[in-house]
């Protein structure tokens, strides 16, 4: 993975110390709330509703084990022993003291780490697939692509203050895991002869206009990536919406120009600025490329695991659900749930359980960790003969939960119970639905499905793009929750459709257990996923099954 | 020297008359039940009328809105023995392409930010320069402290006029924030270049 050199230590660094001095001005009132706040905004500082919140930038998803142990000493010193797992992979703890910021930006920068961009009005944290470098329907690894996006966008002189939160997603493959259609900015990898292009989507969102990005620009060469995505951010920067921050995102730019007027703009101006010092050469790719190159794997048998563990239904059902295929034979990827039983939300761990996924990393994947936008956490390189071991201590340490992919894999945001833009609890209704299924046989029966909450409308928890979405509602002063169906992420991005009047919380498990049973009798085969039955029945079959009593 | 004025790094004496008209009087628009922060709908702000009432100080050295000085052209080159404009930040660019002079007749160009966090200006510094080719002195003028200044000089500012009630002395500090950056700007190559 990426390493410091002397130059990103000392950037790093002197924004700590910039930081402080910003947080002592506004201590001795020489600094505003008004001022301040996108100031502190820019270092992952919220004031919440208990607490200031602080979010720590997880590049691209990609940890180191020492990286984790800091995060868990953190954890303990200045927050509650825990910390939750964000839908940009990032990591926020929900308790720390104000006047403790700056040493923890202080331990964060030791270990290569900081907060910076991960919340105010500028380019945010740039996400990708969990999966990059060793998933075998990858095109391009996406990750030092990500590396060079993270350098150049890290204090953009131009971006630092958008009309609104401004987000860039990479894929590389050919299925998208990163969610590229329902990001400011999505860009998708392509190669033909060895020459590496992009095709640029623009103005895709969640939030409260759910829109599907649309392709800008077709196979962009990639020295001009950086050039390109300046110019689409400047045209937005000068004309998105800034008295309404409820229409300030660029979809809402792009939706008032439409595409082409927008196009035109950006290419007016990127024909002009193409040759612009941001130019990337051969050089730079190949210097930050060389620290995402392949671990030393060791040449290793594949292993029948179904055959050798033919008695461990729990075993088999966890490598079914938990691993995937790997590019190098006997290797494999798992995939850590945060969703079990004993997590107090989705993307919650505490801090001890930091610490074993750091040794096991450590172990047994090369020291490395990742984070997906799902909230869970990956080892991206385990050898099949280590699975077993990995599953162990997994099991003794409550994070052998094996539902990844599956109805309790809910992607949640942290709602009402700790974020003040919440209009209802989010956490609570993932535990409902979650206590719904003790019987593991009935959950593996349905299969792949997504169930995404958000508190909400500003969708954190990606409801829209949930096959099942539940979104918080405030009516008259009380909590309601809003279901749509048929919302699904990748390359066949769709939006969710609402089902009809909201429900109380107490109403929502078994409506989400009807859902299930109409989908149960509906499937014409125990092999069609619930998505793709939807497609096919459309809403009606649920919405009467729901609604009739 | 009590001054508010940073230039080439360093406080200087403002010797310069910077010309605000006032639009105390100008009907604040609304727009979905909310008052237009930033000008967004299409009219000219100030108005073509608040702009004829401004009365042109006595002063050697001015700064004046580019749209008055479109009206008073004139008047204002009879009248000063230097001159510079300055835009709004919900300015566009075209607003230029009136100018009949080269826009490096002026010794300062200026851009006025109402509210801190506006980001316009950054934008603009570039396009200024880049577009515009201006050579001079590019000011940053209203809601301007310590905490922009870093971004802007990379945008292609040179100047800053610090808003009243805020340490300037402090503010220059905030110019070296950070010693390396990594992303190339008009006048400066990428970190990688270094590397």
């Amino acid at each position: 993975m990426y390493k410091y050199d002397h130059y990103d230590r000392k950037i790093v660094n002197q924004r700590v110390d910039q930081y402080e001095d910003q947080l002592n001005r506004y201590f001795n009132k020489e600094l505003t709330d008004e001022e301040f706040r996108p100031l502190r905004l820019q270092n992952g500082l919220y004031i919440q509703r208990h607490a200031p919140m602080l979010r720590v930038a997880i590049p691209y998803g990609l940890l180191s084990s020492k990286q984790l142990r800091t995060l868990a000493d953190i954890a303990d010193e200045f927050d509650r022993g825990y910390g939750h797992f964000s839908t940009r992979q990032n990591i926020q703890y929900n308790w720390p003291k104000l006047e403790d910021t700056p040493k923890i930006l202080r331990k964060l920068a030791d270990a290569e780490m900081h907060a910076i961009q991960t919340s105010g009005n500028c380019i945010r944290n740039i996400t990708t697939d969990p999966y990059a470098g060793v998933t075998p329907d990858e095109i391009v690894d996406t990750r030092y692509i990500a590396e060079i996006l993270r350098q150049w966008s890290t204090f953009h002189p131009e971006f630092a203050l958008l009309p609104r939160k401004f987000k860039i997603s990479i894929s590389g493959s050919k299925h998208d895991r990163a969610l590229v259609k329902t990001h400011d900015i999505g860009l998708e990898l392509v190669k033909e002869q060895e020459n590496l292009f992009v095709n640029v989507f623009v103005g895709g969102g969640l939030g409260r206009t759910p829109v599907i990005g649309q392709l800008l620009k077709e196979k962009l060469p990639i020295e001009h990536l950086l050039s390109y995505c300046e110019s689409i951010i400047r045209i937005y920067n000068l004309f998105g919406r800034r008295d309404n921050m409820y229409k300030a995102r660029i979809k809402i730019l792009v939706k008032a120009l439409g595409v082409e007027s927008f196009k035109k703009q950006v290419e007016d101006d990127w024909n002009d600025g193409k040759n612009s010092s941001n130019h990337l050469n051969d050089k730079e790719i190949n210097r930050v490329k060389q620290f995402f190159t392949s671990p030393n794997y060791e040449t290793v048998e594949s292993i029948d695991l179904e055959d050798q563990f033919r008695e461990d239904h729990n075993f088999l059902h966890w490598i079914k659900r938990n691993t995937r295929e790997h590019i190098k034979n006997g290797y494999r990827s798992v995939t850590i749930s945060l969703k079990g039983k004993k997590q107090t939300a989705p993307g919650d761990i505490q801090s001890s359980e930091m610490r074993v996924v750091a040794d096991l990393a450590d172990q047994y994947s090369f020291g490395e960790i990742r984070s997906t936008h799902e909230q869970n956490l990956v080892l991206a390189d385990v050898k099949e003969r280590d699975l077993y071991d990995v599953y162990s201590v997994l099991c003794e340490n409550n994070l052998g939960e094996a539902n990844i992919g599956l109805i309790t894999d809910i992607i949640c945001c942290p709602g009402g119970d700790f974020c003040s833009l919440a209009n209802a609890k989010s956490i609570p209704i993932a535990k409902s639905i979650d206590n719904l299924f003790d019987n593991y046989d009935f959950l593996f029966d349905i299969g792949t499905i997504s169930l995404n909450i958000s508190g909400c409308m500003n969708a954190c928890g990606h409801h829209h793009v949930g096959n099942i979405g539940i979104l918080g509602v405030d009516k008259d002063g009380s909590e309601w929750y809003q279901i749509t169906l048929g919302g699904q992420q990748g390359v066949n991005a769709s939006l969710g459709k609402v089902i009809g009047p909201s429900f109380s919380a107490d109403e929502v498990p078994a409506v989400i257990k009807e859902i299930l049973n109409v989908y149960v009798a509906q499937r014409d085969s125990e092999e069609e996923l619930f998505i793709d039955c939807y497609n096919r029945i459309g809403l009606d079959p649920f919405k009467e099954a729901i609604y009739k009593n | 020297m009590d001054t508010q004025l940073i230039k080439n790094k360093e406080l200087v004496l403002n010797d310069w008359f910077w010309v605000v008209p006032d639009t105390s009087n100008e009907e604040v628009k609304k727009q979905a039940g909310k008052v237009v922060q930033f000008k967004l709908t299409g009219e000219d702000f100030p108005s073509d009328g608040t702009l004829h009432n401004v009365i042109l100080p006595k002063a050697e050295k001015v700064i004046l809105p580019l749209r008055l000085y479109l009206l008073k052209t004139d008047e204002i080159k009879n009248k000063y023995k230097e001159y510079g404009i300055w835009i709004y930040s919900h300015d566009e660019l075209d607003l230029f392409n009136h100018l009949k002079d080269d826009i490096n007749s002026f010794s300062v160009v200026g851009v006025y930010v109402e509210k801190f966090a506006d980001g316009r200006i950054y934008s603009l510094g570039n396009l200024i320069r880049r577009k515009l080719s201006y050579k001079n002195d590019l000011r940053a003028l209203g809601d301007v402290f310590k905490d922009q200044l870093f971004y802007l000089a990379r945008s292609g500012f040179d100047s800053f006029l610090i808003k009243e009630g805020y340490d300037a002395k402090k503010a220059l500090l905030g110019l070296d924030d950070f010693s390396y950056s990594y992303q190339g700007t008009l006048n400066q190559k990428p970190l990688w270049s270094e590397r």
